[in-house]
Order: C-alpha cells, then sequence, then structure tokens
C-alpha cells in the first residue's frame, strides 16, 4: 500500500515538469508585449521598460526563462507579480477562498445529487424521476452563466435571499450562492450518475439475495445498495474536485469572488508568466492529488480493487 | 464434525413419511407486459414434506423459477400472484411485507444459481452470513460469529477462519456456493428453495455440492425444491419430481416413476434429449456402461451391484472396446501440436501466464477431436490459438499445412490460414454484432476473403441458411429477433461460410437448453457428416463429447493428461483424473446413479 503512494507521487513529477513547462511555453506564446502593456495609454520609458523585462527576464530566451523559473520555486522565492507583491503571498490569498468555494459546491453536489439520484433510481419511472431527469437535463443544457446570472438577479437582487456579490472576506454565509451556481453542472451529473448505478444495482442478483434474507426495503437498500452503488459516483466527485477549483473563472466572475479565477483571468491578460504558471501549476498539483485520494478511496469501497494483490 | 464428511450409505427415499412442510394450490403467476398480463406459472398444486426433495424441472421459460420465487414474493413489482402458499400451515400470500420478511431467511431459504454474483462483493462472507443471524436471532455478534464459523464449517469449506474473512472474489466457485448454502442454512430453514443450484459449476464441483446437499439433507430434515433443468442432478438428489412445461406442471411423480415410466410426451421428449454419456458413439452400437467400465479401470468393489454382475458388466465393456478398433486415419494432419506451450502475454504490470504447457494434439481431416476439461484447464486456450487469437509461446503448431508457430507467425499467413477454420463460439447472443441483419453476419467472411460478391454472395447465403435449417428470410431479422438456439445455427452458418477444412467449436451449445442443445448438436454432427469437416470441438461436458467425437483429449490445470478414441477414454480410463471426470457426471437414472455415486466414494476415498 505504501509503496502504491510512494509510485503515485513520484508520478507526480513528470506531470509537475510537463504542466509547468506547457503552461509557460503558451504564456511566452501570447502576442504582445506586457511591458508595453503595463504602460497603459502613457508614452512607454526606455529605461524603466528595460529594467522591468531585467527583473521578470524576459530579456531571456525561453529556455532560460523557464529554467530561471524552475529555480525560483525550487529555492521557494516565487518572485513578484507585476504590482510588485511576492507571488507567494498572493497564492495564500485567493487559493483559501477557492478552496472554500470548490469543498462548498462539492458538499452541495455530493449529497443533494446522491440524495436526489438514489431516489429517483428506487423510483424509476415514476413521477419523481420523470421531474428530476427533466429538471437536471435542463441544468446541464443551459450555460453556467446564464444560470449564474439568473440565480445572482432572482435570489440575490429581487428576493434578497442572499447578497449579490461577495465580500473581499468571502465567508462561507456569502459563498453559499456561488457554490450552487459552481456545483449545478456535476449537480445533474451526480445525480444521474447515481441514478443509473443503482438501478444497475437494483437488479443485481445479491440484492435479490439480501431480500431473500429477510431484510428490510430500506436496510437492503442502505446497506446493499447505496454503498455498491457510490462507487462510480465516488470517483466522480474526486475528480471533480479539481475540476471545480480549476473552473471556478466563470463564477467568481458573476459574484465577484477574490479567488483564483479572477486573479488567474487577470493576470493571463497582462501577460504576468511566473503567476500564471504558479497557481496553474497548484491547480495540476490539486488536480493529482484528488485523483489519488479517489484511486485510495476506489480501494476501500470495492474490495475486488485494493491494491495489496 | 467429521460424521459430515463420510458419505452416509444411500438412504431410503424419506418421501411420505414428514409432516407437510409446504403446501401450494392453484398457484398462478402473471407478469404484466404492455399493460397485458402474461401469464408465467397456471395453478400449481404441490406439497413437500420435511426431509424431502422436489425437483420442479423444466427448460427456461417454463415458469418454474419464477413460480418458486413467487413463494416468498421475491418477483419484481409488475408480477401478480394468485392461490395459496402454506407453510407448515401458515398462509404466506397476501400477508404483509413484515410477516413475509420475518419467513424469508429464516423458515425458507434460497440458493441461487450463480455463486459469482449472488454475494455482495463489497462485504466479507462471513459479514454477510453475520447478517443473516443476527437478522433473525437476538444474539451477540460474538455468538453470530462462532455460529457463522460453524456453518462454514458445516458445509466443509477447508478453512472456515480464512472463509469468514474473504471476500467472495478470493473464493472459486465451488467455495461461493458453499457459503452461500452456509448463509441459506445459518438461521435453520424449514423449507430450502435451490434455484439450479449447480448449474454455473464444473462436473465434479457440482458432485461435491450434490454430496453436501444430500448429507444436509439427511442431517437437518428440511424440505428442499430442487429447481433445475439438469436431470442427472435430478436423479442425483430428488425424492419426488414435477415437470412443468410453459407455465404448466404437466406430470408429478417419484422419481423411479418419471424416470422408468414417464406417461407425458413431453416428459418422454426432455429425457430423451438428455446427453446422456456412454450413450452416443458412432461407430458402436451399445451404449458404454460407464460405471462398470470406472469400476474395472479402478479395481473398486460397488457394493448395491452382486459381484458376478459386476464382472458380467466388465467383461462386456472390454469386449466392446477389443471390438471397436480404431480406424486408421487417412491424410495430411488438419491441425497438429508438438509440445504446444501457449502464453497469455503480460499487460503492464500483470506478468505473462502460461495457460498450455506441453500439447501434443492431431487431428486428421474429417476426424471430431473433443476436447474437455473444466475451467480454467486451458481447453479454450487451445481453441484460441488453433485460430490464431493467442501466440505459441514454444513447440509448434500446425494448421492446415501452415506453421503458425510463434517464429514463423505473420500477419498474411494468419490471414491466408484463417481462410480454411471456422469458429463457432459459446455465446451465440453475444458472438453476432447486434446491428448486422444475420445474412450479413453470415456473408461477411465470404465477403472479406473476396470468394463471393453481389447475387453470388447472396446466394451462398441463401444456401448455408438451408443448411442450418434456417428460413430463408431470417437473413434480413436482427439477432435479438432470434431464439438462442436459432442464434447458434446462425454461427454455424457463418462459420461454415468459407467451407473450412477445421472448424473450432467452443463450448456452443453450453448456453442453451437441452432439448434445443439435442437439435443444434443433431445438425451439427450431421453437417459434419455431410461437409466432412474436421472440429476440435471444446466443451466441458462429456456428455456432449461422446456423441460427437471420434478422439478424446482430457485436459486438467493446461496439460494434455490422457487421450485416446471415445472408447478407449470412455471404456478404459487410465489417468485418475479422468476417472473422477468420468465418475461426477450424473447419469439421468436414480437407480444407475445411486451405483456411479458409491462408484465416486470410493474413487475419491481412494485418492486421499
Amino acid at each position: 500500500m505504501s509503496t502504491y503512494i510512494l509510485k503515485r507521487f513520484l508520478q507526480l513529477i513528470p506531470v509537475f515538469l510537463g504542466a509547468t513547462l506547457l503552461v509557460y511555453f503558451l504564456v511566452f506564446s501570447l502576442p504582445g508585449d506586457p511591458i508595453v502593456a503595463l504602460f497603459g495609454d502613457k508614452p512607454v520609458n526606455v529605461a524603466v521598460a528595460a529594467k522591468l523585462r531585467e527583473q521578470y527576464h524576459l530579456d531571456q530566451p525561453f529556455w532560460m526563462q523557464y529554467l530561471l523559473y524552475l529555480k525560483s520555486i525550487f529555492t521557494f522565492d516565487l518572485g513578484q507579480d507585476f504590482s510588485g507583491r511576492p507571488i507567494a503571498t498572493v497564492l495564500g490569498e485567493v487559493f483559501p477562498v477557492t478552496a472554500r468555494l470548490a469543498i462548498m459546491a462539492l458538499i452541495f453536489e455530493g449529497v443533494f445529487g446522491i440524495v436526489f439520484g438514489l431516489i429517483a433510481g428506487l423510483r424509476k419511472g415514476k413521477l419523481f424521476d420523470a421531474t428530476v431527469l427533466i429538471a437536471s437535463l435542463i441544468v446541464i443544457a443551459i450555460p453556467i452563466f446564464v444560470l449564474g446570472f439568473l440565480l445572482q438577479f432572482t435570489i440575490g437582487v429581487q428576493l434578497g435571499w442572499a447578497k449579490p456579490t461577495v465580500s473581499s472576506a468571502a465567508t462561507i454565509p456569502d459563498l453559499i450562492l456561488p457554490a450552487i451556481v459552481l456545483g449545478l453542472g456535476s449537480f445533474a451529473y451526480v445525480l444521474r450518475l447515481t441514478r443509473t448505478s443503482v438501478i444497475e444495482n437494483m437488479n443485481a442478483d445479491y440484492v435479490r439475495t439480501a431480500t431473500a434474507k429477510g431484510l428490510s426495503r430500506f436496510q437492503v437498500v442502505r446497506v446493499h445498495i447505496l454503498r455498491n452503488s457510490l462507487i462510480p459516483v465516488i470517483t466522480f466527485l474526486g475528480a471533480d474536485l479539481g475540476a471545480l477549483m480549476g473552473g471556478a473563472i466563470v463564477t467568481e466572475g458573476i459574484f465577484n469572488v477574490p479567488g483564483v479565477g479572477n486573479r488567474l483571468y487577470r493576470a493571463v491578460l497582462s501577460g504576468e508568466g511566473p503567476t500564471v504558471v504558479s497557481i496553474v501549476t497548484v491547480l495540476v498539483l490539486i488536480y493529482c492529488l484528488s485523483n489519488l485520494l479517489v484511486d485510495l478511496l476506489y480501494g476501500w469501497l470495492d474490495p475486488r480493487i485494493r491494491y495489496d494483490s | 464434525m467429521t460424521d459430515f464428511i463420510t458419505l452416509d450409505p444411500p438412504a431410503a427415499p424419506a418421501h411420505g413419511k414428514g409432516e407437510i412442510v409446504l403446501e401450494v394450490r392453484d398457484l398462478s403467476v402473471d407478469f404484466g407486459v404492455d399493460k397485458k398480463w402474461v401469464p408465467a406459472a397456471i395453478g400449481l398444486n404441490y406439497e413437500v414434506r420435511a426431509g424431502e426433495v422436489l425437483a420442479i424441472v423444466g427448460e427456461s421459460g417454463s415458469g418454474k423459477s419464477a413460480s418458486s420465487m413467487a413463494l416468498l414474493g421475491l418477483l419484481p413489482s409488475n408480477s401478480r400472484v394468485t392461490g395459496s402458499v402454506k407453510l407448515a400451515g401458515r398462509e404466506l400470500l397476501g400477508t404483509n411485507e413484515a410477516n413475509i420478511r420475518a419467513v424469508r431467511g429464516k423458515d425458507v431459504a434460497v440458493i441461487f444459481q450463480e455463486p459469482m454474483t449472488a454475494l455482495n462483493p463489497v462485504y466479507t462472507v462471513g459479514s454477510q452470513i453475520v447478517e443473516t443471524v443476527r437478522l433473525h436471532n437476538e444474539v451477540s455478534p460474538e455468538e453470530a460469529r462462532r455460529k457463522a464459523l460453524r456453518m462454514l464449517e458445516l458445509v466443509e469449506l477447508p478453512d472456515p477462519e480464512k472463509a469468514f474473512r474473504s471476500y467472495p472474489h478470493q473464493l472459486s466457485g465451488g467455495q461461493r456456493q458453499r457459503a452461500m448454502i452456509a448463509q441459506s442454512l445459518s438461521c435453520d430453514p424449514k423449507l430450502l428453495i435451490a434455484d439450479e443450484p449447480t448449474t454455473a459449476l464444473d462436473v465434479t464441483v457440482q458432485a461435491e455440492i450434490l454430496d453436501l446437499m444430500r448429507n444436509l439433507r439427511n442431517k437437518l430434515d428440511s424440505a428442499i425444491v430442487l429447481i433445475t433443468h439438469d436431470m442427472g442432478v435430478v436423479a442425483d438428489l430428488a425424492d419426488r419430481i414435477a415437470v412443468m412445461r410453459r407455465g404448466l406442471i404437466v406430470e408429478t411423480g417419484t422419481a423411479a416413476q418419471i424416470f422408468h415410466n414417464p406417461q407425458h410426451e413431453y416428459t418422454q421428449a426432455l429425457l430423451a434429449a438428455v446427453p446422456h454419456l456412454g450413450q452416443g458413439g458412432s461407430d458402436s452400437v451399445s451404449d458404454v456402461d460407464v460405471t462398470a467400465a470406472l469400476a474395472a479401470a479402478t479395481h473398486a468393489e460397488i457394493l448395491s451391484i452382486p459381484e458376478d454382475e459386476l464382472l458380467r458388466r466388465e467383461r462386456e465393456n472390454a469386449a466392446a472396446l477389443a471390438a471397436a478398433e480404431a480406424a486408421k486415419p487417412k491424410g495430411e494432419p488438419v491441425l497438429e501440436l508438438t509440445d504446444v506451450a501457449i502464453e497469455y502475454p503480460k499487460q503492464g504490470r500483470v506478468p505473462a501466464f502460461r495457460a498450455v504447457e506441453g500439447a501434443n494434439l492431431v487431428i486428421y481431416p474429417g476426424q471430431v477431436v473433443g476436447l474437455v476439461g473444466e475451467s480454467g484447464s486451458g481447453k479454450t486456450t487451445i481453441g484460441r490459438a488453433a485460430v490464431g487469437l493467442l501466440p505459441v509461446a514454444a513447440g509448434t503448431m500446425r494448421v492446415v499445412g501452415q506453421d503458425i508457430s510463434a517464429a514463423k507467425r505473420n500477419g498474411r499467413q494468419l490471414h491466408e490460414m484463417r481462410r480454411h477454420v471456422g469458429m463457432v463460439f459459446q455465446d451465440p447472443s453475444s458472438s453476432l454484432n447486434p446491428r448486422l441483419p444475420i445474412g450479413e453476419s453470415i456473408g461477411e467472411p465470404m465477403f472479406l476473403a473476396g470468394v463471393a460478391k453481389g447475387a453470388e454472395l447472396q446466394h451462398r447465403i441463401e444456401a448455408l441458411l438451408d443448411q442450418v435449417e434456417l428460413p430463408r428470410d431470417y437473413r434480413n431479422r436482427y439477432p435479438h429477433e432470434l431464439s438462442g438456439g436459432q442464434k447458434q445455427r446462425v454461427g454455424i452458418a457463418r462459420a461454415l461460410s468459407l467451407k473450412p477444412k477445421l472448424m473450432v467449436a467452443d463450448e456452443p451449445t453450453s448456453a442453451l437448453d437441452v432439448s434445443v442443445q439435442a437439435k443444434v448438436l443433431d445438425l451439427f454432427q450431421n453437417l459434419q457428416k455431410e461437409l466432412g469437416f474436421a472440429c476440435l470441438f471444446v466443451t466441458h461436458d462429456l456428455a456432449v463429447v461422446d456423441v460427437l467425437a471420434d478422439r478424446i483429449c482430457v485436459m486438467q490445470r493446461g496439460r494434455i493428461v490422457e487421450q485416446g478414441t471415445r472408447d478407449q477414454i470412455l471404456r478404459n480410463p487410465q489417468e485418475p483424473y479422468t476417472q473422477r471426470l468420468l465418475a461426477a457426471v450424473p447419469l439421468p437414472d436414480p437407480d444407475k446413479q445411486r451405483e456411479r455415486r458409491e462408484l465416486r466414494a470410493q474413487l475419491l476415498s481412494g485418492a486421499s
């Protein structure tokens, strides 16, 4: 087991190098000169521009820039963004906000998706099932920014149940509405996945065995159907954590959440290579780790795929 | 517990003595399909007494399973059950859910067909038995655990502690079925419903499970309803038999009555269709007395047969063997294996697995060679390698004159070789493309090989459909519109389409009902005689091989342990494994089966 985890950690090394190189190259290839863009409408001061280029290594060739960036990572000095603040500080500000948002979204989609999916699966073909299926289809079909603005306007502005935008502290009550918007798309997938999986397991032979033992309907569902049905759902949820963290850009934009997405968007626009690469690298690592977690959970839930063999 | 392991002497059937445990009156089951009630069982009447085994026999769709599941309310919600089911005088139909739940698992337990899937894969065997015990008895977890261990010991699992901690996938099929039986018996049920309990198992494992069930019946005095399609199993275990067809019980009687004097024509047809080891054979007229052959080969004595009678049967047998002199094969071999080893190549971290080792085998033109063995013996592996689906790791394999061993293997050669080899697969449902009309499935090999096109192709397809006795207009139908037997006929037509010199048939009839199987085997045999192709017939069923094969190869754990003509193998088996395998095949005749059982017990005790 521990060798398995160690192996998986070693696999992170090429993933890390590949991801940083790729993202660095993409940012490098962006058209336009970021230093010129910094001056905005004002005339470019050649001396200042040259100094800035040197500071951000923009006068170096691509390979040199990348190697210098790698060096800065391993010396724990990520450098500064264009406004002069240490990138490490920036990461420390934005990641907790987005992590909070993503975990809230995950809890929302997990709890509601599994509960609704379970009920729909157990009542296959009934009114509840049909309603939930159509509703989930609608949610999947509508783009997230439409849903976001819709909920922001009705619940935030018209009904006043929640604040339409998030304060700079981004507290948990502030984030409830954005988390729901962020989790809605995945909620529909979790629901459908749970439903399919429950229906499949309801017809399994061991469920018939469980009924023939004399277990009540509730016991059969709780002990024999639910756990077996959750195996694919857990896999999806784990992989989705990474996707939620990186995919929060639109939602964060709508609700003005001071998180990763917002900062990344600004960094891409202004061509701040080191900031972009730093954020993306952390996202990649989170993605890899959540996948590792899923694989371990998988083995725990399903003894057939334990790693001891 | 040692008294469970020794075999009880053949006990006189206890029927008519115990009190009535289950009384079924006018039981009808309907399924709602497209807003109409389709009957699955109509007006069934039967009763089972304590210590008695009632076998309900029928083919798929006869309603035998549906009516038995109805006893416990285990049918899906689109079903309707009417009539009366009394368990020890208490009505079960129409009582509330709580009452029926108290009966399930406690008074009436069920053993299901598929031990692979009938236990929940994510819980240990022990915890599933403990769950049953604690559900119906107010006991501490520790007591329940001890009870579960006792049950696992009762069903003769070699290491009950280990089995208790194991997950279902860590046990073999036979062990899983034992665990399932342990779970069923854990609350001392009055009635046990066994739904095809041995169908998914190998013959030797099947024989062990049947022994186990007979012992348990004698010890526990439960009533057993045995649902099966296998007449051999019925002959081995049943006291009374009910024969079902299309939802009706067509005949009931004691085992002796049904087997020796069947009244209804369906019962007669069913008994005639059962492939019966020793009955087949192309050149010999008389049946092979396998029991006597085994007794002679192993120098065993059988108490239930008088000694001079046994000697007479043994002599008769030896004379027949001498008479059936092996016909000399002619021509170039179609398939020739010399010291062949076959491996499943390594995949990622899973190392290569050598499934067959040192196999020698020759098939001459027009010869049918039966390759028999139990699951995991490597018989299918040889079949696959013969059509080039698996590489040969060592030795030489020549197919239709081409050497396809590892060193000389290349795409063009394989392509060329496959034009002379046809293959019929085990599962007719999944080996036909569901999106192609069957005419196209049959024509595809000819089209790909460039043998025929256009009108000529259509003509050939029609001719093939004629050969396998399917109507010509079936060519536009899709596989799901055909029955299992019809689909397998299509599979045979496809394999024949290139006029192969060698046919590899991998368990072509094991998924079919007996009467359908008999017809398909008959067709296959006629086609083989007519077209004269050589055939490697892979099967687990000795009785099927016996009907078809000129030669028989017996495989065990990747090796061919014995081979010879059909008569050599059946009349004079030399290898202990072949003897055990033959002795494990149940005979569809209760008296002969009793002799066979005794012989098998002797073989096993002699071996240990």
